[in-house]
């Protein structure tokens, strides 16, 4: 799906426009995909072509910084550029979750978002979970509980119940239900995948 | 997907600055939700896009006199978690909560809502058909299972949108920024266009104009609503029909309602005859179901969709029920 474009004479934009672009666009936007601070969310114009832009962005808190042709996606961002292959390319769609990623701490689908309008935001993969070689709880569940078969929707279940639980820590199992009904498992592992979740959410601190 | 320019505007003047004159050249982009699967499905191909959910005058939920201004460019997840919306146009809110899933709503935005194309698949497979500038709707003598059974034709398409119906039995009304600085306001049963005023669009919108917020009323004190909403699922499905529902009772006796539906017309169909049929009575089973006989008068079902009229009228009793 990328193709890199030819250079294509357009107004291009300068640093000093976006930097006005950035600080009009600070205050407190708790949005998934809008970024959270006025300088870190600028894409910089460095390149003449206005098909390219510079995109800055912390995965996993690391701070990334690549120029791509602007239809580059979130999900070819992180699985091609920066190697992190744990967000799974589905449907490409919208309609199974099997790309899912955190951004600015909600779940959302990384196949059907820009990776310039993700610029300035804190994402997280499944490769950000585990700390200091300590599985998330969500990911011991998922592995003392089976909540799944062949692992493909994984990484989308564990960080679609992630983002829900670290904002409704003691949810009941109808919640969970329907906080995690954009996540298709084709190999029907929801009611161990439900009993993950909910293992994960007793063991987790409140 | 081909490639654009894109750049974020620093201003909303910028923003419509960067638009042209023509439809599908430069296009907005929210959410991304809907204008990126038609883009790559290459029903949509902008050498331009115009990022909106930076700009200020366009984000978030604010009280101002007796209702609510929401940006156009806010995620639907803030609608439905704001509490002014909940205290002051809960039907909103119960509307907002039904569309897709919860990263759809992490994703989208009310104001990408309800400016999202119709998902007709006919439409969407990229057939040359009325919506495309072509001269046939395929879906007339087709398969039509999902589209309308109230004010088709030429299209047959259902507007998708679930606030759109609720917006517009609160009276919510638009404003929209043009070129230089012009503006305009446009009240919601105005905003949308039915196919034989327009058979490419399905709103009043110019290629150079933005949707900049949405102005809501409170709803009427004390006012109850309920959004019904049906579908092949329990959730992450468009309507097969919907019914956002407004009633003020005044001594049990309903004094004011408001009965719009959605996934039944090409625009979200306030059932004026189904509120004429129910102002002035108590809400009984009896009356419920005269109102929602009422609301499908002059339905034309296709070959196809004709369960859209008893599932109509059974979801607008539904809902009146549900508020006596
Ligand atoms: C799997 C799936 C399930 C869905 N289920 C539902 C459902 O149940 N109910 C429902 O209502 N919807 C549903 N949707 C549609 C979804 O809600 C919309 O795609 C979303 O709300 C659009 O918002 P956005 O901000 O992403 O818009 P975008 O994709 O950014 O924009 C949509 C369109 O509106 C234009 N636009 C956007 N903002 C403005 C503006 N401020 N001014 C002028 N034009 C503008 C864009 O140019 C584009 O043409 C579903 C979508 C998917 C993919
Ligand atoms: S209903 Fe509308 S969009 Fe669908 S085929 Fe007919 S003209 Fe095209
Ligand atoms: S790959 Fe993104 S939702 Fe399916
Ligand atoms: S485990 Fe196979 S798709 Fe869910």
């Amino acid at each position: 799906m990328r193709d890199d474009e030819p250079n294509v004479p357009e107004a291009s934009v300068s640093r000093r426009a976006f930097l006005k672009g950035g600080a009009a666009a600070t205050g407190a936007l708790s949005s998934a995909l809008l970024p959270e601070t006025a300088e870190a969310q600028l894409p910089v114009a460095t390149t003449p072509d206005a098909r390219r832009t510079m995109v800055e962005m912390r995965v996993n808190g690391i701070p990334y910084r690549h120029e791509v042709p602007n239809h580059t996606t979130l999900l070819e961002f992180i699985r091609g550029d920066l190697k992190l292959t744990g967000a799974k390319a589905g449907c490409d769609r919208l309609q199974c979750g099997a790309c899912t990623v955190i951004v600015n701490g909600r779940n959302i689908y990384s196949c059907t978002a820009l990776a310039v309008e993700v610029s300035g935001a804190e994402v997280t993969t499944i490769e950000g979970l585990a700390k200091d070689n300590a599985l998330h709880p969500l990911q011991q569940a998922f592995i003392e509980h089976s909540g799944y078969q062949c692992g493909f929707c994984t990484s989308g279940q564990i960080l679609a119940a992630k983002a829900f639980l670290d904002r409704h820590p003691t949810p009941s199992e109808d919640d969970v239900r329907l906080a995690m009904s954009g996540n298709i498992c084709r190999c029907s592992a929801y009611k161990r995948i439900l009993e993950s979740v909910m293992a994960a959410s007793r063991a987790m601190p409140v | 997907m081909e490639n654009f320019s894109y750049s974020r505007p620093a201003t909303l003047r910028d923003a419509t600055a960067q638009l042209g004159k023509e439809h599908g050249r430069v296009a907005i982009i929210a959410g991304g939700t809907d204008l990126l699967g038609e883009m790559k499905d290459e029903l949509a191909a902008p050498a331009r896009l115009v990022p909106v959910r930076h700009l200020r005058e366009m984000q978030g939920v604010r009280t101002v006199g007796a209702g609510l201004r929401i940006g156009a460019a806010t995620p639907l997840v803030d609608v439905v978690e704001n509490r002014a919306v909940q205290e002051q146009a809960p039907l909103l809110a119960m509307a907002a909560v039904k569309v897709g899933t919860p990263a759809i709503r992490n994703m989208g935005t009310i104001g990408g809502n309800i400016c999202q194309r119709p998902r007709c698949w006919y439409y969407r497979n990229n057939y040359p058909c009325f919506k495309h500038g072509g001269s046939a709707c395929f879906s007339a003598l087709g398969e039509n299972d999902f589209h309308a059974i109230l004010e088709g034709g030429p299209s047959f398409i259902v507007h998708p949108s679930d606030t759109a119906p609720a917006l517009v039995a609160l009276g919510a009304s638009a404003r929209i920024a043009g070129p230089g600085g012009r503006e305009r306001i446009v009240p919601l049963d105005a905003f949308f266009v039915t196919p034989r005023q327009d058979v490419r669009r399905e709103n009043v919108l110019q290629p150079d104009e933005i949707l900049v917020e949405l102005q809501v009323p409170n709803a009427p004190a004390g006012s109850r609503a309920t959004y019904v909403k049906e579908m092949v699922r329990e959730t992450w499905n468009f309507a097969l029909c919907s019914v956002a529902a407004m009633v003020t009772l005044s001594n049990g006796v309903v004094s004011d309602v408001r009965i719009v539906m959605g996934g039944v017309a090409p625009v979200p169909y306030r059932a004026l005859k189904a509120e004429a049929a129910i102002r002035g009575q108590r809400l009984t089973e009896t009356t419920a179901a005269a109102a929602g006989a009422a609301a499908v008068e002059g339905a034309r079902p296709l070959a196809k969709n004709g369960y859209k009229v008893p599932l109509t009228q059974a979801t607008v009793k539904r809902a009146l029920l549900s508020l006596a």
